[in-house]
């Protein structure tokens, strides 16, 4: 079982969020990049875009399956994980580590509705039935 | 369309590939392996074939058997390559048509013996298939048996395949020729169907074994564990679909389906219109002076991007010119590939076209096919 950090909050659709302030860094759980297999494309948004949440911001594809991804919270790219144009498999290797893109919180209250790391392993314990 | 099953199928391996830790997907009403994350794996087994050697559980594969005095009569009048060329032991790529020329299904058509063929068959058309060569057969002095249930077909597919099969059976596997097949004793089993045939661009064999849990998982195990210090690994049906992709080896329903005519898919080479007769001659006779409305091309996106199947076409205006049939990452090639359906004006390697993706079109370039080429040995 991979461990889900207690700083990070989730989303069902399995994303993670790290706030540090009025900022916060987003990627997909360990969960999601195992269900994927092989990730071979990531799609995010550029920088200055707006993102919202519970809308897509972008896509990760792995060989066989394309996955939409879900904004955990609103606000504007302000980095962009260049790295994974190239080495998309960062993911796979470590998706905790390996992060899709920073923004800067529009409205950083959004993060009070998310899961906890708790709560998280016990939706994808329900979900996956492992 | 075939009646849906309410029923998922199983394989005689399904308990195995649980126990590999198998990543299980239902594909064509059947419960089948995708990947295998503990070997790796898309990316490593995919791998492995083109390098190595990898181990499918392809039971899923349908097969009817064709017998008696006017059996290769009734195997040239419902499939389009001339089975009269088929020496005992030999096998062909060919397909069974429609009278209008379009798909029933693609098949592998083997002689077995003097009066006897053997069909191998798709998983999603099994029964569809049976009917069809049965109520076409009628009039012939031969019997049609399916036989599908009675066999677990594996493959053992890669440029060491013939190393690791070595090891299992007293055939001499070097005298066997790429589509040719044999019977030997396979793992103490006396008799086995032994073909070298494949749907991965490689080399590699077949083998029919009874379809019996016991004798099938005792099988599956000694494949495994004599392909060890080869470094033989399982499987699944996602390395299946790319090895055959970037050997633009045709999928039913995708490249080849009841609407897409033998000419429209590329496979004039596999049909014998010399053959005094077949289901489909006359419309693919019409059609081929007709000429053609689309036809199949190998795409290499240009622009970042993977193109999926039945994503759009578009020209260089984003008007929408055709559709994509099959698309992915191709694991060994390292690029992003896809089959799709155009018209002939945009057919010429190295034109440009556009391909939709989540709403914007992303450029891709029409390149030669196969995308992937083995170098060949046997």
């Amino acid at each position: 079982m991979p461990s889900y950090p207690s700083e990070f909050k989730y989303t069902k659709e399995h994303e993670w969020i790290k706030p540090e302030g009025g900022n916060a860094t987003i990627g997909i759980t360990s969960y999601a990049q195992e269900s994927l297999g092989d990730i071979v494309f990531v799609d995010a948004p550029k920088v200055g875009s707006e993102i919202t949440a519970g809308a897509t911001f972008g896509s990760v594809e792995s060989v066989k399956a394309v996955s939409d991804l879900f904004a955990p919270a609103s606000g504007t790219v302000t980095e962009v994980n260049a790295e994974l144009a190239t080495a998309p498999e960062k993911i796979n290797q470590d998706a905790h580590a390996a992060w899709l893109v920073k923004i800067k919180l529009k409205n950083p209250a959004e993060l009070d509705s998310l899961l906890s790391a708790a709560d998280y392993e016990k939706f994808v314990a329900e979900e996956g039935g492992h | 369309m075939e009646a849906t099953t309410a029923t998922i199928r199983k394989t005689a391996l399904n308990a195995v590939h649980r126990q590999l830790g198998a990543k299980m997907v239902e594909f064509n009403g059947w419960d089948m392996p995708v990947e295998y994350p503990r070997f790796g794996g898309i990316m490593a087994e995919h791998n492995a074939v083109r390098t190595g050697v990898g181990i499918f559980d392809v039971s899923h594969m349908g097969d009817i058997l064709l017998s008696g005095p006017e059996a290769l009569s009734a195997v040239q009048h419902i499939s389009m390559n001339d089975a009269s060329k088929l020496s005992i032991g030999q096998a062909q790529y060919s397909a069974l048509l429609y009278p209008q020329g379009t798909f029933v299904d693609d098949v592998i058509v083997h002689r077995l013996a003097d009066e006897q063929y053997l069909l191998v068959i798709n998983a999603g058309t099994r029964e569809k298939d049976f009917s069809w060569v049965h109520s076409n057969t009628r009039q012939f002095n031969c019997a049609a048996e399916h036989l599908s249930d009675e066999f677990t077909q594996i493959a053992i597919q890669g440029p060491k395949g013939v190393d690791l099969l070595q090891k299992l059976t007293d055939a001499e596997l070097s005298k066997v020729k790429f589509y040719w097949i044999t019977r030997g004793t396979v793992c103490g089993l006396k008799n086995i169907l032994i073909a070298r045939t494949g749907y991965t661009a490689e080399d590699g064999f077949e083998i029919y074994v009874p379809s019996d849990e016991a004798t099938s998982e005792r099988v599956w195990n000694e494949v495994l564990a004599a392909g060890k210090d080869l470094g033989a690994i399982p499987c699944g049906l996602g390395a299946r679909n790319t090895l055959r992709l970037e050997g633009k080896l045709p999928l039913y329903g995708h490249e080849i389906s009841d609407t897409i005519n033998v000419w429209e898919a590329g496979l004039g080479r596999f049909c014998k219109m010399d053959k005094p007769e077949f289901i489909g001659q006359a419309a693919l006779q019409s059609a081929q002076a007709a000429g053609l409305k689309q036809t199949l091309v190998g795409l290499q996106m240009v622009d970042r991007g993977i193109a999926r199947d039945g994503y759009k076409v578009l020209d260089s205006q984003n008007k929408e010119i055709g559709y994509v049939t099959s698309g992915s990452y191709a694991p060994f090639l390292k690029k992003n590939i896809a089959l799709a359906y155009v018209p002939p004006s945009f057919a010429e390697v190295g034109s440009f076209v556009n391909v939709e993706i989540r709403g914007q079109g992303v450029k891709a370039q029409v390149v030669p096919t196969p995308f992937y080429k083995r170098s060949k040995k046997n």
